[in-house]
């Protein structure tokens, strides 16, 4: 084994890479080591300096039309071959969908592990890097550490911050490396409507699950979240069985963390609970009193949704007018 | 005729995991079993398939513990045959050792059209194993699957991804991870549970697949774990009563404003 040095960070998500270099940065101040990005695309101009000005000191830049598929052997040929020739120390590769599949692939090529979804990291005293993340469907949170390099983690959308843009110098290699051609191909893309704010940066969360009788009843929830500026979220069984909407919140789905969450009609199963587990203040309005998601709830109430979000809709109005 | 291959995890059910509340570690000795979720919704798409096109579908668990009434209720939901890979020299094994064993068992069984996975595991939820198997066996790849035929030796699949539904086709042999959402396990009949116990579960160990104890378990496990800890839940659990609703949405509405948490 060679020499293993630097932090290198790779998404094929520009905001998630960001974030990246930001957690990346840290772990590489921390090491004092180089801090690199992976830049896999097509016509990429001068986005290898916008990742300097967010902290990269070295961009290594594969340009190549095989890219714009998001493919994954392409992908995986070319992160596999850069990290045999440089040998990081640390690889932070963004926990995307498309980006857990090229992880594990890369890992699998270069015999390391790989820690999958990442929301702690940090250098323990022997230099290693220490990767934390929930298991369990929530239940638990892990702590690793890798015996083999590099050391790779997938880091989730939102779970560090980017640093704030400045204007610094850096270096860019350009490289040219044997690109493996991609061996599915693509028939049709249909886009998932985006709502307008994605949930993960809501403010405030209102979920409804199962308790909500008919699709139509969400104008309820529509008014409450308006009243308070937030966004409407739902439980899986509202999507996988119901098929009334695409998207959820919970393991499986979208992970909030919004100031305010406030479950309406959700038992609170703990694949759901996973994904609302770091809300600032949880509400939950439920009939049932045994209902599992009042152990994870700041603020209870029995209830029926049907009578107490309309109520509370008209109370917010009006106490939010007058203060 | 497809040979179609699926993989099952024995997995912890999450739901019945205890914690010591002294250390927060939690206790999973004596946690239950099953079938991880996603790979039932895998051998019941496997299954769909063999009821249509004919072919065999064969179920490979990697376990160090016996999995052998995990792998009959695979059989009662439409398996015709599994493979019990189990050695206590796998204990801690991580996903790079994991799909290692698999992909030997694999190759020891024989050739395959599909091999199908789920997305994850319900308990680790790490979502690796598939396409490190498909990796190691050099065979393409098509994660997240919510939709799937196989006509001749093209599979074509609609994955779902988080901006798009996408739909690819590739060439078989290739390996599939499905979604929860791609269908209803079904739950087995009396009549299947009591034909389940005719079939034959194959046992193998490290030995007759040939798999070095350096490479098994922890020892061949690149990543360690140092910790499992329940984490810190400190929920004030404050139930907000009155006598009519409009007074329990009042004490409610002041509390978030007091909170601060609505409103400007």
């Amino acid at each position: 084994m060679g020499e293993h040095t630097g932090v290198w960070v790779f998404s094929e998500n520009r905001d998630l890479t960001l974030e990246l270099l930001g957690k990346g940065s840290e772990l590489a101040n921390k090491l004092q080591t180089e801090l690199a990005a992976v830049l896999l695309g097509q016509n990429l101009e001068n986005l290898p300096d916008e990742l300097i000005g967010y902290g990269a000191d070295k961009v290594y830049v594969v340009d190549s039309p095989l890219f714009k598929d998001l493919r994954a052997e392409p992908y995986v040929s070319a992160l596999t071959s850069l990290a045999k020739k440089h040998e990081p120390d640390i690889f932070l590769i963004g926990s995307t969908k498309r980006g857990k599949e090229v992880a594990s692939r890369v890992a699998t090529r270069l015999e390391t592990g790989c820690v999958p979804d990442c929301t702690h990291l940090s250098i323990d005293e022997n230099g290693r890097l220490l990767m934390g993340r929930v298991v369990y469907g929530g239940n638990a949170v892990s702590t690793h550490f890798s015996r083999v390099k590099p050391q790779i983690a997938t880091v989730p959308p939102r779970a560090f911050e980017k640093l704030e843009y400045k204007e610094k110098k850096g270096e860019v290699v350009k490289v040219d490396v044997e690109l493996e051609k991609p061996r599915t191909e693509i028939v049709e893309v249909k886009e998932i409507e985006a709502t307008k704010v994605k949930i993960e940066e809501a403010k405030v969360v209102v979920a409804g699950g199962r308790g909500v009788e008919k699709k139509e009843d969400f104008e309820l929830l529509d008014e409450l979240a308006e009243t308070v500026g937030g966004n409407v979220a739902y439980t899986r069984p509202l999507c996988e069985d119901r098929k009334w909407f695409t998207d959820w919140v919970g393991l499986s789905g979208h992970k909030v963390k919004p100031a305010l969450y406030i479950g309406c009609g959700v038992s609170g199963v703990i694949q759901h609970v996973a994904g609302i587990r770091e809300s600032k203040i949880i509400v939950a309005i439920n009939t049932d009193p045994e209902a599992p998601i009042f152990d994870v709830t700041d603020y209870i109430v029995v209830g029926d949704l049907y009578e107490i979000v309309p109520a509370l809709s008209a109370a917010l109005k009006k106490l939010l007018k007058t203060s | 005729m497809p040979r179609i291959v699926v993989c099952i995890k024995q997995a912890l059910d999450v739901t019945e995991l205890k914690v010591d509340s002294a250390t927060r570690r939690i206790i999973t000795v004596d946690a239950p079993r099953k079938i991880s979720d996603f790979d039932k919704n895998a051998l019941e798409e496997a299954v769909r398939l063999k009821e249509k096109l004919g072919g065999e579908v064969v179920v490979v668990t990697a376990s160090p513990e016996d999995a052998t009434m995990t792998l009959r209720e695979a059989l009662a939901m439409g398996a015709d045959k599994a493979y019990m890979v189990s050695d206590p020299s796998f204990e801690k094994s991580d996903t790079l050792v994991t799909s290692y064993i698999l992909s030997e068992a694999i190759k020891k069984l024989g050739g395959f059209d599909l091999i199908i996975c789920g997305e994850a595991s319900v308990d680790s939820y790490s979502a690796q194993v598939g396409p490190r198997l498909a990796e190691r066996l050099g065979v393409p790849q098509i994660t997240y699957v919510r939709k799937l035929s196989l006509d001749g030796n093209i599979v074509t699949a609609e994955r779902s991804l988080e901006d798009c539904y996408e739909m690819v086709r590739a060439k078989t042999p290739a390996l599939l991870t499905v979604t929860g959402g791609i269908n209803d396990p079904r739950i087995p009949s009396l009549m299947a549970i009591m034909k389940a116990s005719k079939k034959e579960i194959v046992p193998w160990t490290a030995e007759d697949l040939k798999i070095p104890e350096d490479k098994a378990g922890d020892k061949g496990s690149a990543i360690q774990v140092t910790e499992v800890l329940a984490p810190k839940v400190e929920r004030r659990k404050i139930v907000i009563k009155g006598e009519t609703v409009e007074e329990v949405a009042e004490q409610l509405a002041k509390a978030l404003i007091k909170e601060g948490v609505v409103g400007r």
